[in-house]
């Protein structure tokens, strides 16, 4: 009896575990191959449609209800324009919010109050963020609806926190251990911080930032609140200038009658867009690792 | 350790001239915001109704070829929205409309002392489409539609006729804010009754197709463009104004007989926009085109030439006015 029960636990126990080894293994694999094989099945899809649509006359006409006449240059141009403003704009007030939270702020009630605020503004919807620009940059500001600056500064407020929030746990990888060395050779806070700290944090800094502005070039909501134009013809000549963005140009297409427009043109604007992303990326990885080997 | 201060210091350097770069690069922003205000003039700002969209575009876009340095915005707000809020509040220069001005808006131009001019620039044939199943149906009386689409009238084909259909009506329109929905309000329903609110409102033409494609008992309505993009998917509805059926076609809307549901389209320019350089070559340039071919590519029906001599001489009228 008492063999008994010892055993079947045991029999029972090596069983059920290997079988179940086995099952959550190729739950695993297959939860990891719907994400591939669907981004693999969209991107083929995409690239199919895109074929004899993408080419250099698309890349440089304005937009025409002729899908065969139809450019992408005012969006792309536009996107453009907008990342780097947002880049120059979050760049330094996420590295700086970062490292005075990390730095110099104290442990108290109400730095902890603030890194709360900054967790809970990462998950903000952004469509919220657009009625935001909307009512500040648009409204009080006045600088313009639909403008360069009104989308940049719109979309710079909606990637902030994330950036300020991989900067904080870059700058905080540093060991403390450096920091003291640097005290101990005599040099002061902002000379540690200088010299110390930001380059060690830089590559992690730098990952956090690119990870945010690929979020932020396919942002569409904040620019449709902001009433970015649906479509614009002709380049951007001033930072008041009415802009354009990729994903929004594309949605528009997506609405037009011709079915050349609903699966030729919108896919090559989509690879165009998929396109100057990875781009974008890449160029920041290449100056990240440049970055991480010098230090 | 005294390696790796050392050794980042040219680092810190680096920083400095990144920093140095921003500073000049947000300067130089700064500079940009005060000459803007001289580079406004190459800016033109359209909003407004999204069935005169792509004719607006057609035109935009070949203007935008032989005046590349002119940014150009055009945005779909729908004709009422276009006025209430772009337009009249200054922030447009042009405003499309399927529907002319009405006269609270042109109060509210007044108030911010701006004056519309009102220019044709083509015909537009509202169509009523249904399902290609629905086979029991070719021809509606303008009665017979205004009791599909009135508020409190028929919810049942059959209420309309005894030999049709016992099933609910499923209704795609255009959204509150469209010119459409205003002008097909109008023809139909007139003032005594109201349009009614339970159907499916949008400013999204495709949005439309695809609610009728997908049930056999739906109707829709909008501009004739996109009929005349998509005639196999689905059905347009001859309509009956008491001549017989008359179904929609460039045809019938050019020559009146496609009543009541055909229309003029216009655009809007602000008089005052007109000191802006970028605006007067847009807007005699558009007045040029406005009875070429390109408007029946884009599915309306163009403006006779007489019609756009009349538009040139009020338009010129008006710059010299304001460049006088």
């Amino acid at each position: 009896m008492a063999a008994d029960t010892g055993e079947t636990p045991a029999d029972g126990f090596g069983r059920v575990s290997r079988t179940k080894d086995v099952a959550f293994r190729l739950l695993a694999l297959a939860a990891t191959l719907v994400g591939i094989v669907s981004l693999a099945a969209l991107l083929l899809n995409v690239a199919v449609d895109a074929v004899g649509w993408l080419d250099w006359q698309f890349l440089t006409n304005p937009p025409h209800p002729n899908p065969y006449e139809a450019g992408f240059l005012p969006a792309l141009v536009g996107s453009i324009a907008i990342m780097l403003m947002i880049a120059l704009v979050t760049f330094p007030l996420g590295v700086g919010a970062a490292v005075y939270l990390e730095e110099y702020a104290n442990d108290g009630y109400l730095t902890r109050f603030i890194q709360l605020n900054i967790a809970n503004l990462a998950g903000v919807p952004s469509v919220v963020y657009g009625l935001l620009g909307l009512g500040l940059f648009v409204g009080l500001f006045n600088i313009g609806y639909g403008s360069v600056l009104a989308a940049a500064f719109t979309i710079a407020l909606l990637i902030l926190p994330i950036v300020i929030i991989s900067a904080q746990e870059a700058i905080r990888a540093v060991p403390d251990s450096q920091r003291q060395a640097s005290y101990g050779m005599g040099a002061t806070k902002w000379q540690t911080i200088r010299n110390v700290v930001l380059p060690r944090a830089m590559p992690g800094i730098m990952t956090g930032t690119i990870l945010a502005l690929g979020r932020a070039i396919g942002e569409t909501a904040p620019l449709i609140m902001i009433a970015a134009p649906t479509t614009v013809f002709g380049l951007p000549n001033s930072f008041f200038s009415k802009v354009s963005a990729m994903p929004l140009q594309i949605y528009n297409w997506a609405s037009y009658p011709q079915t050349e427009f609903q699966y030729g043109v919108v896919a090559a604007g989509v690879v165009t867009l998929l396109v100057v992303l990875l781009t974008i990326n890449s160029i920041a990885i290449v100056i990240r690792n440049r970055y991480q080997q010098r230090t | 350790m005294s390696r790796d201060s050392t050794a980042s210091l040219p680092a810190g350097l680096g920083r400095r001239d990144f920093l140095a770069a921003a500073s000049v690069g947000l300067s130089g922003g700064l500079a940009g915001c005060t000459g803007v205000f001289a580079a406004e003039g190459n800016n033109v700002n359209i909003a407004g109704s999204s069935t005169v969209f792509p004719v607006t575009e057609a035109i935009a876009s070949s203007f935008s070829e032989q005046n590349p340095t002119v940014n150009l915005s055009l945005s779909k707000t729908g004709t009422g929205g276009g006025f209430g809020n772009f337009f009249c509040a200054g922030r447009t220069d042009i405003n499309n409309a399927s529907r002319s001005i009405a006269d609270a808006e042109i109060e509210q131009c007044g108030n911010n002392d701006i004056t519309p001019i009102e220019l044709q620039v083509a015909t537009d044939a509202l169509t009523v489409v249904v399902n290609p199943d629905a086979d029991w149906i070719d021809c509606l009386t303008v009665e017979q539609l205004r009791e599909i689409w009135r508020a409190g009238g028929a919810t049942h084909w059959s209420d309309i006729n005894e030999e049709w259909p016992d099933e609910p009506f499923e209704l795609y329109g255009a959204a509150t804010t469209s010119g459409t929905f205003d002008y097909f309000n109008e023809a139909i329903i007139g003032e005594e009754e109201n349009h009614r609110s339970d159907y499916h409102a949008t400013e999204r033409d495709r949005t439309i197709v695809q609610g009728v494609q997908g049930s056999e008992y739906a109707m829709g309505y909008f501009g004739f463009s996109y009929y005349s993009e998509n005639p196999d998917s689905i059905k347009a509805i001859s309509v009956d104004d008491g001549d017989g059926c008359v179904e929609p076609s460039i045809q019938t809307a050019m020559n009146g007989e496609y009543t009541p549901l055909s229309r003029p389209l216009f655009i809007y320019v602000a008089k005052e926009s007109l000191e802006k350089a970028a605006v007067r070559d847009f807007a005699r340039f558009y007045m040029k085109r406005a009875a070429t071919d390109l408007v029946s590519e884009v599915g309306y029906v163009p403006i006779t030439e007489d019609k756009r001599d009349e538009n040139i001489e009020k338009l010129k009228a008006a710059i010299e006015e304001v460049t006088a």
